[in-house]
Order: structure tokens, then sequence, then C-alpha cells
């Protein structure tokens, strides 16, 4: 067990080298970037060679690269070219906010999804399972945004019921511990905050769900339907054994594998809708800030950090959900 | 109406299925209880991006001004809702003849917020400050001073020239004055610059101001830029909590002016348009800048206060003379002839935007009534393009699709329409979208690479200068007119004017010129952009430089 | 039996004993690929006609298919149509209609424009009608270029083996691994500048590793299989056993990704409008780009610019979505009973 998690880090350090040399000296050859972003419209020949002095910009691209690793190799990935923060305190400020919206997300996808694809099966050909089915297809084909802008309207400029936008209400005295507001106001007992914190939470977290719920309850539907087909479930049945037995033990557990897979893949669409659903809620995490340093302040330090970041969260997750696959199913060795 | 109709079908819909809301709403009223409890309560405004840091000298944005400019005063301030100069920290102001020499008379007893005391020599040590200010970092980020001063003792950017400083000299606590080495028409309106706010000379000391590191390609500014900053404005540096986006800022009990009205005022940064919106709908922020076009009418018929600021901006489309069809006087003629720019203002201009025949707005001196304009003529257009034998002509139209401005607020639909009119007189076009900073300003400002492209100004201070002289005081590859020396000269001299009504009739005929004879560009409309307050806020002083003070704001409970 | 509609969304599930067989294969990415191989095996399997016929007479007995496949051939229709189906030119701006338009006011339904004007005083059903060939091919070109792209080096992994493949395999690796709209956000970027162009190709390069993946694991299965052996045997060409035998068995897998994943490109297309990276062309009429820029930001002047590109953009991807999947069981083998 031991040597996978090592090999699998080597593995993505030599990854991240590669892929930081190739970001880096990509960005650095695009028309424009952070000293126009810096200028705006007040740039002169003189400012804009100053400022391209000032940035490093004017020496050879490797020794700005050499410059760049040396940095990293001590731990520092530069600052933020908008506010001067170091980048790791930025992304740090944002990676909680993001966690916390793709953990809730997950939390309400499994937690419908799950049952609802069992009861599908179950009820296989009723009314719910019909329902249930168009609906997946629906959440698949809906575009997330227009999804959020939907709910959004609805929910807080028609009927009042959530906040438009944000983690916590404006000028909300909440301490700050984590970054994880609802872990926080938990920790600290500021109770009124936590709910304040949840409250902001359901809409965007209900957005973000939505793919990986239609994914989660069709898998579910599918693969309690493949289980309860298998000759043990029937053997089982036939034995005479109690349903809540046969239910929690064979078909439950074995079809679970599947959605165990799905749960992990859906990572990766969680975070591509996470972009959509931060846009839409004004949700400082880090979907917001790789959108903001691409399209806005051209913030090359936070991009290439992020995308730097993007591929360990990725190893990790992947890593995670091998060993509770392990975990899950005994037979499952880990190479 | 039939969205009504949809969107309460979901409404009843998303009843059924959310039931878990009604738990959150019993906290709705949250927020409010925690201002009521102080006697002036808090005023939360949302401002559309974050700022940079809060040193007034190393800014250059309108996100980062807001804030600065609740902190700091400057010795020269705008009459509120004006672009008129009145005083601010120096009460009255005077120069020589020759217009080098500046003699401010300062404000008594006004103190920064340490305690220190503000005085000629808290004024001169920010000048020598600005102009000793060393190393490539912190220069390269003084955009506003090297505009008006041109130079650094000592400049770190070759070539640069060398700055019109002289010296400053505190003749007693009251009285400072100003050196310079050469007059400049932007004088005494860059007085009123915030980026040039006097701030307390002990906390620059202390908080190491004067540095700016550069890690990699990126700085890192002082704790005073980020965490200390001291002036003598009407509110105090309360706090900026960058995980939620929210600058505090608490009322200075000691301001020398009119103290402000509430206790506390945030800074919210919402940065999506819609957002900010909705936010101001949901009644948890009270002021929003910017609303869209498309928002403004709808606000003001719920409610709310839609203060239209007087334009002090300029929307131009820009024709490159490097293109030798484009040097014929009637080729760029018939181009903005061809232009419907009334239609464009009607159908995507804020409202109260008003075509424009200048490339500077009314209120400035030196507009002149008589110009020849281009009325929408696409006859007129067609045959001079035939005079000039520049039938079937193709242009390169650059155009930046990714950003908003408050002179152009959705930059796709303006070339779209544009390009329209153009194809009409049998111009093709073709158009180039090139991100706001991701390659516009480069090929538009440093390689002239487009024939037409469009681009704007937002007006600092009340100053020819700042305009026109901006855009055409010089060759500059966005109009490809190194040649046109005659232009230049003319608008060096106006610059050069010292007394006001000489000054006047100089850039009344350069005015006049411009649109007869140069036309580099074709001025397009000046729009006002808006700034939407709820009906509980009073006494908000919309400023055409959005140069707005928060102090006289109150919040009805 | 088929499945009735009900099963349609539902992907070929694996018994737990498959589950056990290739347990090593418990990589996160090994997993998106294992998905990737189940669907190449699945026509790996020498049948030639017989299994089309196979697979099509499921396929028409399947009433999620037929819904899928009406939609479908009535988008290209549309989209085939246009100029006879739309009343105006998609560009032309009216008189009619830029007069009342104002940034707070779009015309609605009028006489000649039934569903009024859009943000700049154009037939907004002409653009609709337009939008379904932009959106088609945007959609099509690609999901073609990403399937060519895919196609061809899955071909030469799994043709040639050994080294080429270890490498080629590695970099699917890598962009299976960053989440779809990321990495189409970032090519974007790359690209410094957005076009129709940028985003065809971000959506295209997106899909390059799954296809890859899929024909590989087709080749992989099939150059043991009876059929290429025997070709071997008969000393027909290695080139002409891949070209003849193996690429046209494993393009059935790879039609149905291919469905199904232009349903995601055409959601794609749209959120990267959203994000303000779409294309910047306001005369092309593209659904996506329809709803993603004009439709929120006129949202509350007039929803309709959001609700129709809106919808037809859900009916479409539903069409692709519905037929891709009943496609995918239909040559399921499992279901060859």
């Amino acid at each position: 067990m031991l040597r996978v998690i090592v090999r699998r880090l080597l593995q993505l350090v030599v990854t991240l080298i590669a892929l930081s040399a190739l970001i880096f000296v990509w960005l650095r050859n695009l028309p424009g970037g952070p000293v126009d972003a810096l200028l705006g419209e007040r740039a002169t020949p003189e400012t804009r060679a100053l400022l391209t002095k000032a940035l490093g910009y004017d020496q050879p691209i490797l020794v700005q690269y050499g410059k760049f690793m040396q940095r990293i190799l001590t731990g520092d990935f530069g600052n933020s070219i908008r506010t001067g923060d170091p980048v790791t305190e930025v992304i740090s400020r944002a990676f909680p906010a993001t966690v916390e919206l793709a953990l809730t997300a997950m939390l309400i996808a499994v937690g419908l999804g799950v049952p609802l694809g069992y009861l599908a099966a179950r009820w296989r050909g009723r009314l719910l399972d019909h329902l249930t089915v168009v609906g997946t297809l629906l959440g698949v084909s809906i575009p997330i945004f227009f999804l959020g802008y939907l709910l959004k309207d609805v929910f807080t400029q028609n009927i009042h019921w959530f906040p438009p936008s944000g983690r916590v209400s404006i000028g909300l005295d909440n301490t700050n511990i984590t970054g994880f507001f609802v872990l926080d106001s938990l920790l600290t007992r500021e109770f009124d905050a936590t709910a304040d914190a949840l409250w902001h939470l359901i809409l965007p977290a209900f957005t973000l769900a939505t793919i990986p719920l239609a994914v989660i309850v069709r898998m579910t539907r599918a693969s309690v339907l493949d289980v309860l087909n298998e000759d043990y479930v029937r053997t089982a049945e036939a034995k005479g054994l109690r349903q809540r037995t046969v239910r929690g033990r064979h078909i439950l557990r074995n079809a679970l594998l599947p959605v165990v897979t799905t749960i992990g893949l859906q990572t990766g669409a969680l975070l591509s809708g996470a972009v959509l659903t931060e846009k839409v809620y004004n949700w400082g995490g880090l979907g917001t800030l790789i959108t903001d340093s691409i399209t806005g302040s051209r913030d090359y330090p936070i991009l290439q950090a992020l995308i730097l970041l993007s591929a360990l969260v990725f190893v990790v997750v992947n890593l995670v959900v091998d060993l509770s696959y392990a975990f899950i199913d005994p037979r499952v060795r880990v190479r | 109406m039939q969205a009504r109709r949809l969107k309460s079908a979901m409404a009843i819909a998303a009843v059924a299925a959310l039931a878990v809301g009604a738990a959150g709403c019993a906290k709705s009223d949250r927020d409010g209880d925690s201002g009521e409890a102080k006697t002036g309560g808090t005023f939360i405004f949302a401002g559309a991006g974050d700022p940079k840091n809060f040193d007034p000298i190393f800014n250059d944005d309108g996100e980062s001004f807001r804030p600065v400019r609740q902190m700091f005063d400057t010795l020269v301030s705008h009459k509120p809702g004006t672009a008129e100069l009145t005083g601010g920290l120096a009460e009255s102001w005077e120069h020589d003849p020759t217009g080098k020499v500046w003699t401010f008379k300062l404000r008594q007893g006004v103190k920064f917020h340490d305690g220190t005391p503000f005085n000629a020599a808290a004024v001169c040590y920010n000048f020598d400050r600005w102009y000793n200010m060393q190393g490539a970092a912190a220069q390269a980020n003084m955009i506003y001073y090297m505009d008006v001063f041109g130079g650094f003792a000592k400049n770190e950017a070759e070539g640069a020239s060398e700055s019109i400083y002289d010296k400053c000299e505190a003749k007693d606590d009251g009285t400072a004055v100003l050196s310079l080495k050469k007059y400049k028409g932007a004088f005494p309106g860059a007085f009123a610059l915030t980026s040039l706010s006097i701030a307390s000379p002990e906390a620059l000391k202390k908080y190491d101001a004067n540095t700016v590191k550069q890690n990699g390609d990126s700085f890192a500014y002082s704790a005073f830029a980020n965490e200390h900053p001291v002036g003598t404005g009407p509110f105090t540096f309360g706090g900026w909590d960058k995980t939620k986006g929210e600058i505090t800022l608490n009322r200075n009990p000691d301001y020398f002016g009119e103290k402000a009205k509430v206790d506390k005022m945030i800074i919210k940064i919402i940065k999506d348009e819609n957002t900010r919106k909705q936010e101001l709908r949901a009644g948890t922020v009270q002021g929003i800048d910017f609303p869209a076009p498309a928002d403004t009418k709808a606000l003001s018929d719920e409610g709310f206060q839609v203060i239209a600021r007087p334009a002090f901006n300029i929307l131009y489309l820009g024709i490159n003379q490097k293109n030798p069809k484009l040097k014929d006087l009637r080729v760029r003629q018939a181009i903005a002839y061809a232009l419907n720019r009334q239609q464009l203002a009607q159908t995507k201009g804020p409202t109260g935007a008003k075509v424009a025949d200048e490339f500077m707005p009314d209120t400035v001196l030196g507009y002149a009534p008589d110009v020849q304009k281009y009325e929408y003529n696409p006859d007129k257009a067609k045959q001079l393009l035939k005079e000039a034998g520049a039938e079937g002509l193709t242009l390169n139209f650059y155009y930046p699709p990714d950003v908003s401005r408050p002179y152009m607020p959705n930059p796709q639909e303006i070339f779209t329409i544009l390009a329209n009119d153009l194809q009409a007189v049998g111009i093709k076009v073709n158009g180039v979208p090139r991100p706001w900073n991701g390659g516009f300003k480069d090929d538009v400002q440093t390689f002239g690479k487009q024939d037409l492209h469009i681009l704007g100004w937002t007006g600092d201070y009340n100053d020819p200068g700042n305009f026109v002289g901006t855009f055409f005081g010089r060759g500059k590859a966005e109009f490809g007119d190194q040649g046109m020396t005659e232009m230049f000269d003319a608008i060096a001299k106006a610059d050069g004017t010292v007394d006001d009504a000489g000054k006047k009739a100089a850039w009344e005929q350069v005015n006049r010129d411009i649109a007869a004879k140069w036309l580099p560009a074709v001025p397009v409309w000046h729009a006002p952009p808006a700034i939407v307050v709820t009906k509980d806020v009073e006494g908000l002083k919309a400023s055409p430089l959005t140069d707005e003070r928060f102090n006289t704001v109150s919040v009805k409970k | 039996m088929t499945e009735p509609t009900t099963q349609a969304g539902a992907p070929a599930p694996r018994s737990s004993k498959e589950q056990a067989s290739d347990a090593g294969r418990n990589r996160l990415s090994d997993r998106k690929k294992a998905r990737l191989d189940e669907l190449a095996q699945s026509t790996a399997a020498p049948g030639g006609v017989s299994l089309f016929r196979d697979a099509f007479r499921r396929l028409r007995r399947n009433p999620a298919a037929i819904v899928g496949a009406i939609i479908i051939a009535l988008f290209v229709l549309v989209a085939i149509f246009a100029p006879l189906i739309a009343p105006h030119d998609p560009v032309q701006r009216f008189d009619a209609l830029t007069d009342q338009l104002t940034p707070n006011n779009i015309a609605g339904p009028m006489d000649g424009f039934p569903l009024g004007s859009d943000e700049l005083g154009r037939d907004l059903l002409s653009r609709l009608v337009y939008g379904s060939r932009q959106t088609l091919f945007v959609g099509v070109l690609a999901t073609l270029i990403g399937l060519t792209i895919g196609v061809v080096l899955g071909a030469i992994a799994g043709a040639v083996g050994g080294w080429l493949d270890n490498i080629l395999m590695r970099i699917t690796d890598v962009m299976l691994a960053l989440p779809a709209l990321l990495l189409a956000i970032t090519l974007v970027a790359l690209a410094s500048k957005s076009s129709q162009w940028t985003v065809i190709m971000a959506v295209a390069i997106v899909n390059v590793p799954i296809f890859a993946r899929l024909l590989r694991g087709s080749m992989l299965a099939q150059r043991e299989s009876d059929h290429v052996l025997a070709a071997r045997a008969l000393g027909v060409k290695q080139r002409s056993i891949v070209l003849r035998h193996m690429l046209p068995n494993a393009m059935t897998a790879v039609i149905v990704q291919a469905t199904l994943t232009l349903s995601v490109a055409i959601i794609e297309a749209a959120s990267l409008s959203f994000l303000g990276l779409g294309d910047p062309d306001r005369d092309r009429a593209e659904w996506g780009a329809m709803l993603g820029d004009a439709g929120v930001r006129y949202f509350e002047v007039r929803p309709e610019l959001a609700y129709y590109p809106a919808l037809a953009i859900i009916v479409v991807a539903l069409g692709f979505t519905l037929f891709g999947e009943a496609m995918r069981e239909a040559i399921d083998p499992k279901n060859r009973r």
C-alpha cells in the first residue's frame, strides 16, 4: 500500500514539472497579459516598458523559468498580479469555499441519488421510476449555468427564500479558522453563523448537484437492476431470507460498487460545474479564481498554481477512491 | 407575461422540492440587527472588483480608488457632484505668472488617523516621497504620477522623460510651496487626483510604504498599502476580509469636514453585474455601482434611486492612418457620416447617453460649441468614398469582446452595430475580437495592427489636456498619425498656455480643427455611468469623476 | 426483450464478477478508461452484418431510440433547410424592431416577426432557425475533430503497441484526468483569444482522449480475435488488417460515443459563452452563444432570449443522449441473448 502511494507521488511530481514548464513558457508567449491588465487605458509606451522591466518579462524565458522553479522549490508560488498577495494565500482562501460547496453538492447527490435510484429500480416501470428517468435525462441535458440562473431568479428574486450570492451574510462577524464556514462556526459554537452559512449553501449546492445527482441515480438504478437479476439474490429470496437482509446484505452492498466508482468519476464533473456555479452565485472559490485570472486580470502566477493544483487534487481524490473501493470490496487489492 | 407565469409555476414546484429552505428563512433578518444597535448604522456598498491595495500612489483604477477616497484627501478636491475644483486639504492655492510655482494655503488643525498633524511638512514629505521613489517595481506602479510629473529623481525606465517636479518647501506650517520645472495645463486639476492623496508621513515610514517587493513576475506591497493606510479622510481603515471580499471602513470622529453619518461602511466585492443587482433587491446591499444599462429602468421602477452621473467620458471609433486609404480625409469623413450614432445611443447607450461631437464633454474648458458635425448620412458617405476612389474598401475592425467599461458597457454589441452601418455604405468590415488584457490594447496601442477600433476614456480631472491631449497630443500607434505634426503642435501650444482666456481659445480651435481638418477618430458618445442606491439612502452626491465620498450618506432605518 | 424507455439512461452495468476480474485496474482514470474499454469490447466480437442488423432491430423497437432519432432528424432538417424556413435574414437589423429597441426594451412578437426581436433588432425566429446550423456545425465539427484525432492516436496505439502505445496512453491519461470544462477553459485561455474555432478546438481536444482510449481498447480486443487471427494466418498485410478488419469493427463503438459526445459538446460550447470565452461574433447565430451571452444579459428585459435557445439546446441534447444510450444498449453483448 505504501509503495503504491509513493509511486503515485513520484509520478505526480514528474508530471507537475513537465506541466509547469509547458504552461509557463506558453503563457509568456501570449499577447497582452499582466502588463496590460495592470495599466488599463492609461498605458503609455514608457509605463509599459517600465512595467515590463519591473515584472522581469524582459529577461530571456529560460532565466525566467529558472527563477520560477527556484522559487517553487522553496514553496513560493509568487504573488497575485492584482493584489500582491502570495498565491498560496489566495488559493488557500478559495480552496475551502469550493470544497465546502462541492462536498455539500456531493452529499446531496449521494444522499438523494442512491435512495432514488434504488427505489426506481425496485419499483421499476412505475410512476416514480418514469419520473426519475425523465428527471435524470433532463438533468444532464440542461446547461447548468442556466439552471443556476433560473433557480436564483425564482428563489432569490420572486420568492425570497435564499440569498442571491455569497457564503455568509454581509457584515456577519464569524470566526474564521479553517475557511470552512460551516465547520468553523460549529467549532466555535456560533450556531447562528452555521445556519447562515448553510442557508447560503443550499441553492448553489443544489445547482451544482444536478449532474452528479442524475448520473448517480442512473448508475444506482442500473446497478440495482443488474444485481436483482443475479442468481444469488434469487437464491437468497428463495431461501426465504428476510427481505431486509436480502436488500441490505446482498442487493445494496453489491450494487454500491459501481456507484462508488461513479461518485469518484463525478469529482471532475463537479469541478467543471463549480466553475459555472461559482460564477452564478458569486462564490469566492477556485472556480471564480480561475475564470477571473484567465479572463480578467491575467493573473498568470495564480493560473499556473491553479493548473498544478488541479492535477494534484485529481490524483489525491483518485487515491482516496481507490482505497475506499478496497475497503468496500475485500476482493479488490490495490496494486 | 408568459415569463411571469412560468416563474410562478416553477416557484410552486420548487416549494415542494426544497422545504428545507424554510429553516433558512428565519435567518434573513440577521444582518439587519447588527446595524440597528449602533447610532449611525452601516452603509453597505457593492463594488465590482478587488482593489489592488490602499496606497493611493500605487493605484490607478476605480475599484481601488473607491475605498481610498474614503480614507484619504487631496490638496485640491472637487465640489461634490461636479468636476469643478474646490479646496481640499489646501484651502486655497495660487500660482505665479509662469505657472511653475504653486503656493498652497493649508487647512489648519487637521490630523491624520494616527493622530499626527497634517501640515506643510507632511505635504512636502509626500511629494518628495513620490519624486524620490526607487526601484522599477515601485515606479512601475505609479501610473498617475508618471502621467503628471513625467519622471523620477532617478528613472528606472530607459528613455523616460525628466521629471517636471523641482522641489517642495514648507514655508511655514500652513504654507507649502511647490516648484515645477515646467508649466503644465494639468494643474491645478491634477492636484485633485486620488493617486496624489496625502498620507501620514509617520505611517508611511512606520509601515515601510516605499517597499514594493518584486517577487518573480509579480509585486508584493507594503504593510502600509495592505493593512495600515493612514490618511485624513472621513473613514478609517477597518480591514479587508479577503475570504469574504469585504472591506470595512469605520467612521473617523475627528474628520475636519462633514463627519460621516454612518458608523461603518462596508464595501462588498461582487464581480457579477447581475448579482450586484440581485443583492440590492434582496436588501443586503444599499448601493451598487455601474448597473447594466438593461437594468436601470426596472430598478428605478421598483423604487430604487438610479443616479446617472454627468457623463465625463468618451467612446470613440479610432481610425488608423497607417492604412494609406485612411490617410485620405474624405474616407475618414465617409466613415463618420456612415455611422448612425443616434440610433446606437438609443438602442445600446446607458440612459442619458448623448452622441458626441468632440472628444471631451461640454463641461470641460475649451469645448467649442461650433465644430463640424457629422450627422448620419449614408448617401454622403458613399459619395465621399467614391470621390476618394475608396469603394470596396476592406477594413480590420478591432474590438475587445470581454470587457465592460463605463463608456462601453458591451463592446460586442457596439461593434456589431457600427460594423453594420459601415457595411451598409459598402465598406467591408473584418471584425477582429481581441481580449482586453489579452492583446487588444497591445495590438491597438503598441503595434497599431488595426484599421478601426473602439476605445474610450474616463476623465481624471477637468482639463482638455486630459482628454484631447491624451489621445492626440503626440504620435501614437493607435492612430498611426506620426506625421500629423500640425495637430501635435497645436495641442502642445494649447496645453502650454497659462492664462485662462488664451487657453480656452486655443483648445476651442484645436477641437474645431480636429473635427474639420484632422478627424483622427470619430467621437461616438458620452455615456453617463449610473450608481444605484435604495430609497433609504440619503445624501449621496454622485460625481462625474466617480469621486464619491460617502461621508454625506445616511441610511434611514 | 429490450428494456423499455426507463432503461435508456442507464449505462451498461457490470456484474460484480467482472468487477473483481479487472479489480487491479482500479485507479480512477483507469476506471474511466475501463468504461470506455467495455464499450470497445462490446463491438470487438466478430459479427459483421448480422451484428449491425441485430443492433438495428433492437434499436427500432426501443421507443427512446425513436424519440431520439426523430429529434435528431428534425434538428438536422431544420439546419439544412434553414434558408427556406427562416422568414428573414438572420443578421439584418429591421427598423420595425430597432425603433422599439432600447437597453430596457426589446420588442416582442409582431407582424412579420413571430418571436419578436433579439438584442440587436434582428428577427429572433430566423436567428433560432439559423442557430440550428451553427449549433450543429460547432457540435459536429468539435466531435469530428476530437474523433479523428482520437481515432488516429488510438488506432496507432492499438495497432502498434509497445512504447508508442505507452506514451500515447500516458498523454490521454493526463487529459482524462483534468475536468473537461477546466481543460476547455484553459485551452481557450492558452489560445489567448476566443473565436468560433477556439471553442470548437477546445471542445474537440477535450474529447480526443476519450476516443483514443475507446479505439485502442477495441483494437486490442480484436488483435486476439478469431477473424484477425484468421486474416493474419492467410498472410494479409498488417496495414490492411488494421484498415479493413479492425477499424471498421471498432467504428460502431466510436459512433455511439460520438452521438453522446454531441450533446455534451453543444452544452460545453454554451458554458464557454457564459464564461465569456465563447465565440465573440454577434452576427453568427448559435444557440449556446445566444443563451450564454444575450440570454442571460437580457434575462429581465426579455427572458425569451434565454428560454428559446435554452429549450432548443435541452431538446437537442436530450435527443442525442436518448439515441446514443439506446445505441449503446443495442450493441451491448449482454442484450444479445
